[in-house]
């Protein structure tokens, strides 16, 4: 793999709200497996993490319960009660190589192990219980020249491509590129023809497919 | 070493009481840190909504966690304020979000590394900390207010712009300002 970096981001508010902490999971997923791949973006990150210390500095101090040192200071040589961190599981070359932490880590398994559903020809997806409310996560694998249905959605779709490439409107996205899509697009994502593409998907708002191949799949897709 | 040290002692002191932490579990230095900052992130969390208790308990698991961790901080990387920040933040998403904050691992065989020159860029340093400062400061109220509302009332910039009645694209562009200006700021005096 050439260590290409990306060239299409996440909006400069998506990058703020993941530093502020206010970023929904879903999304901090997609945005934070982008900074495993884009040293630019996690310079801006840093960036954005030094204004919130900053900021946060800057407040004024609000006085805590008269015990609070005396009662961290008695822990301090508690040992760590166990976390509910999510062990990283283990999963093959494959997987490893394609999927950056931490969307790894959400997956639980290796790709290929996934219960992948058929939606089309050459085209398969993975609903990751991910997200909350409107939100929702989905991985897409198609193949190699494969063409996504012709889709429009009311909220935004964030797509993170994390293997080959596609082309819609908007331009050509490769590994660690993010592509920003809105109500206002209605668009056809092709994969280039080369190697299949994997993308990871963040849908804040229901999806609807236009055209006519996609009014019939319309059924299918919803999750 | 010596003749490295930056010329205001209060921050340059956060990064040393927190190395005294992590060298030789420094209590004494653990107390300096706490009667700095807990206060502070407390403030952080009765903005974000948090109840005076919860407050009280995020911020006690926040210290605790900078006394268990205090070994994986690097002053190259961020400064204590900084640091000591992005822990709270995390502490609050886990306990009143009760959602996982997401983090890439550095130390993952897929990560894009940084090139050398641009690793040399983000060695962080108690002076450019100080002139970002500055440089906050000297923002346009417009502009710094929102960066503030964006860290302080867990507000997406949609719900800023429906809020203040701002349409959206002059929220956007004015985050964006914003982030320039600062981004300015801090690469050309590098």
């Amino acid at each position: 793999m050439i260590d290409t970096t990306p060239v299409f981001h996440p909006e400069p508010e998506v990058l703020l709200a993941y530093s502020a902490g206010s970023l929904d999971e879903a999304n901090s997923v997609l945005t934070a497996t982008h900074l495993a791949l884009c040293p630019r973006c996690r310079r801006e990150v840093a960036r954005l993490d030094a204004i919130g210390g900053i900021l946060t500095a800057q407040l004024k101090p609000t006085e805590l319960a008269p015990d609070a040192l005396a009662a961290v200071l008695a822990r301090l040589d508690e040992a760590p009660s166990p976390t509910d961190d999510q062990v990283a599981a283990a999963v093959d070359d494959e997987t490893r190589h394609w999927v950056p932490e931490p969307l790894r880590r959400y997956l639980g398994t290796s790709l290929s192990a996934l219960p992948w559903k058929r939606r089309g020809f050459a085209i398969h997806e993975l609903p990751l219980s991910l997200g909350s409310g409107s939100v929702r996560a989905t991985l897409i694998r198609t193949g190699g020249g494969a063409a996504l249905p012709e889709h429009t959605h009311e909220g935004v779709e964030t797509t993170l491509v994390l293997r080959g490439a596609f082309r819609d409107e908007g331009g050509r996205f490769a590994r660690g590129d993010v592509a920003t899509a809105t109500s206002a697009d209605n668009h056809r994502p092709v994969a280039e023809p080369d190697d299949e593409c994997l993308c990871f998907s963040v849908i804040d708002g229901p999806l609807r497919l236009t055209g006519r191949f996609g009014r019939l799949l319309n059924p299918f897709i919803r999750i | 070493m010596e003749q490295h040290r930056p010329p205001e002692t209060t921050a340059a002191c956060h990064e040393d009481l927190l190395e005294a932490i992590a060298i030789r579990g420094d209590k004494a230095a653990f107390a300096e840190l706490f009667g700095h900052f807990a206060p502070r992130l407390k403030s952080y969390l009765l903005r974000l909504g948090a109840d005076a208790a919860t407050a009280e308990e995020v911020v006690q698991e926040s210290m605790l966690t900078v006394w268990r961790k205090a070994a994986s901080f690097d002053r190259r990387q961020a400064g204590a304020g900084t640091w000591i920040f992005t822990i709270a933040r995390n502490k609050r998403i886990d306990r009143l979000r009760r959602e996982r904050r997401p983090e890439y691992d550095p130390s993952d065989p897929a990560l894009i590394p940084s090139q050398p020159e641009e690793a040399d860029q983000t060695v962080w340093s108690a002076q450019v900390e100080a002139r970002m400062r500055v440089a906050i400061d000297n923002l346009p109220p417009e502009q710094s207010d929102l960066i503030r509302r964006a860290y302080f009332e867990e507000l997406s910039h949609r719900e800023i712009a429906e809020r203040s009645g701002l349409p959206l694209g002059t929220v956007k562009s004015r985050i964006r300002l914003a982030m320039q200006r600062l981004r300015e700021r801090i690469d050309g005096l590098d």
